[in-house]
Order: structure tokens, then C-alpha cells, then sequence
């Protein structure tokens, strides 16, 4: 450290590591307390939506909720904007 | 009445042991009733932080099994008149650890007298890391400012609050959770290279119970066999009293988490 150090301090890896693991975090706690199968079923939905487009592993969000006492599980998917046929 | 405590992380080696070697100390050294059990089955390592390696006899699965009775094979520290260690067994497999062979366990140390068990996770998720939370009433997760660690704790915060006896019953409280930082580099904090103790907590939400700066003193006192809280001299030491005083209920301010202040010129020039 010493003089360079002051004008360094812009490009923070701390705060780059924060960014990755407030999206993943909140990503792996939307599974958090569902069924044991709700990752693997995501893995496997994402395999077959790639059959057909081509989306990005964070387009699919599966949500298992508890509403008046039956549960809903939603499942959402991000299409890419020119979906590749 | 007796508080179980867990010491877990997910992640190995970000001082778990340390840890669980210094909080009973900490506690044994108030007067309290202490019990530290290692639930690290095939892979036990508490006995050498603890300096008792050689006086092991009989360990948890022996209890467990009833090769021995728990007075037998709960080693009475040297230093702390109230402190006792249970050590994991060396060679037996996995599945020696029951769910019900632990509560009969817990349930004896209980009427025994001992006011905090202290629980040693392994790392992973698997069943020692599982029955070691179990029955806890508080935990404390070990953490360092490092993605894989705050990562792997996140998970470990959610087993807590799924896969307990507490989550478990409804009628019962949840398990009380704490993080302790562990590695801190107020330095590096400064200079943006390393996330700070705001950081982590924002990330998983809980409370901080206490933060351990980075030091070579917690190799040295490994390798004598000397839990670090007893190194008087040292801030590690220091930063683990805060954290039984925490425990105990005491509010007090975080040491340890700024960087000491540099003169102009050192922080031009210096190292």
C-alpha cells in the first residue's frame, strides 16, 4: 500500500464479492425449506426449456408458497429477447 | 438448566475448533459448568486444541454404546476445574451416531450438572454436522469475510431453521442464532479487499456475536495445545472474552473491527 493505494480504492473486490453473494443468497433461499426435489426439478426444467430456447440459468424461478393452507408452486421463465428457434 | 450450544459452519476450516475450544474456556473460567463434545466422528481434533490428546480414554461412541459410562470418558480439563471434553471417536464409522443415542447423552450431561454443552460440528452437511445441531438451543456460526464461507453459512442458517428438534415442535422457541467473524482483517477491510462484518451481516441477516481478528496467534496456541483464550496477551484471545461475555448477555461495543489509526505520513509511505 502507500500513495497508489489512494486512487486504487475504486475498484473494490469486497464489495464485488458482496454484489455475487446477495444474488445468490437470495436465489438459494427461495428454495429454503421447500421439498428436497425443488432444485433438482429446476435443473432438470431448465434442461428441457434449453432444448428449445436458449435462456439463461437464472431465467427460471420457482417459488413454493403457502396460501390458505395449500401450497402453490410457482414456476417463472425469463425468455431471452430474440429466442433462438 | 442446561444451554446447548452449537459451533457449526458448513464450511472447514474457519475455526469452528478454535472456536469451540476458547467459548467453553470462556465460560469454564466464570464458574460455569462446562462440557466441549466433539462431533467430528473419524476425524476427531479437538482433544490436541484442547492439549488433552494424550489423556483420551474412551470417546463419544463409547458413551454411546455403552462400553463405558460418561464419567469415564469425559476428560477433566487441567487448567479449569469446571471444564470437561468429550472427545469423537477415531475409528468407528458414521453411522455409530444415533439421534436418539445423542439425546440420551445430552439428556445425562444435563442431569449432571453441566450448565453449557458445547457442541464441535464437522464440517459438510452430513450427519455429525446434522446431530450436532439437533438439539442445540443456540447457535453460533463460524464465519469468515470469504464468499464459499458466507455462502456455506446461508445454508447451514437454513438446516437450523428446518431440520431441528426446535424447528421441529411447534410449541418450542427457535434456536437462537449468532455469527462470529472469524480471520478479520481490519486492514483489508480498509482498502476494500475484504467484505466487512456489515457486510456479512447484511448478507445473512443475523446478529454478530463477536469478531476475531487475524492473527498467527491461533496457530501458536494449536500448536501448544493452549485454547487461544487463555494467551492473555493476545487481541484473539480478547475478542473471544467479548464474545462469552455476549453470550452471558452483556452488551458491548465490537474491538478489533477498525483499522488503528496511521499519521499522514505513514499512510502515504508506509507498508
Amino acid at each position: 500500500m502507500g500513495l497508489l493505494a489512494l486512487f486504487r480504492r475504486t475498484s473494490s473486490t469486497a464489495s464485488v464479492a458482496k454484489e455475487r453473494l446477495r444474488i445468490i443468497v437470495a436465489q438459494e433461499r427461495t428454495t429454503r425449506g421447500g421439498p428436497d426435489y425443488l432444485p433438482l426439478l429446476r435443473r432438470e426444467l431448465l434442461e428441457v426449456i434449453r432444448k428449445y430456447v436458449n435462456v439463461d440459468p437464472d431465467a427460471i424461478q420457482i417459488h413454493l408458497e403457502n396460501e390458505d393452507g395449500h401450497e402453490v408452486l410457482e414456476l417463472s421463465v425469463a425468455l431471452p429477447e430474440k429466442a433462438k428457434s | 438448566m442446561t444451554e446447548i450450544i452449537v459451533v457449526t459452519s458448513g464450511k472447514g476450516g474457519v475455526g469452528k475448533t478454535t472456536t469451540s475450544a476458547s467459548l467453553a474456556c470462556g465460560l469454564a473460567r466464570r464458574g460455569h459448568r462446562v462440557a466441549v463434545i466433539d462431533f467430528d466422528i473419524g476425524l476427531r481434533n479437538l482433544d490436541l486444541v484442547m492439549g488433552c490428546e494424550r489423556r483420551v480414554v474412551y470417546d463419544f461412541v463409547n458413551v454411546l454404546q455403552g462400553e463405558c459410562t460418561l464419567k469415564q470418558a469425559l476428560i477433566k480439563d487441567k487448567r479449569i476445574e469446571t471444564l470437561f471434553v468429550l472427545a469423537a471417536s477415531q475409528t468407528r464409522d458414521k453411522d455409530a451416531l444415533s439421534q436418539e443415542g445423542v439425546r440420551r447423552l445430552l439428556d445425562e450431561m444435563s442431569a449432571d450438572g453441566f450448565e453449557y454443552i458445547i457442541c464441535d460440528s464437522p464440517a459438510g452437511i452430513e450427519k455429525g454436522a446434522h446431530l450436532a445441531m439437533y438439539f442445540a438451543d443456540r447457535a453460533i456460526v463460524v464465519v469468515n469475510p470469504e464468499v464459499s464461507s458466507v455462502r456455506d453459512s446461508d445454508r447451514i442458517l437454513g438446516l437450523l431453521a428446518s431440520k431441528t428438534h426446535r424447528a421441529e415442535q411447534d410449541d418450542s422457541t427457535a434456536i437462537k442464532e449468532h455469527l462470529l467473524l472469524t480471520r478479520y482483517s481490519p486492514r483489508r477491510v480498509a482498502t476494500g479487499e475484504m467484505m466487512s462484518v456489515a457486510d456479512v451481516k447484511e448478507i445473512l441477516g443475523i446478529d454478530v456475536i463477536g469478531v476475531v481478528p487475524e492473527s498467527p496467534d491461533v496457530l501458536a496456541a494449536s500448536n501448544a495445545g493452549t485454547p487461544i483464550i487463555l494467551n492473555a496477551d493476545s487481541d484473539v484471545a480478547r475478542a473471544y472474552e467479548d464474545a462469552v461475555s455476549r453470550l452471558l448477555g452483556d452488551t458491548l461495543p465490537m474491538r478489533f473491527v477498525d483499522q488503528p489509526k496511521k499519521g499522514i505520513l505513514a499512510r502515504l509511505f508506509g507498508t
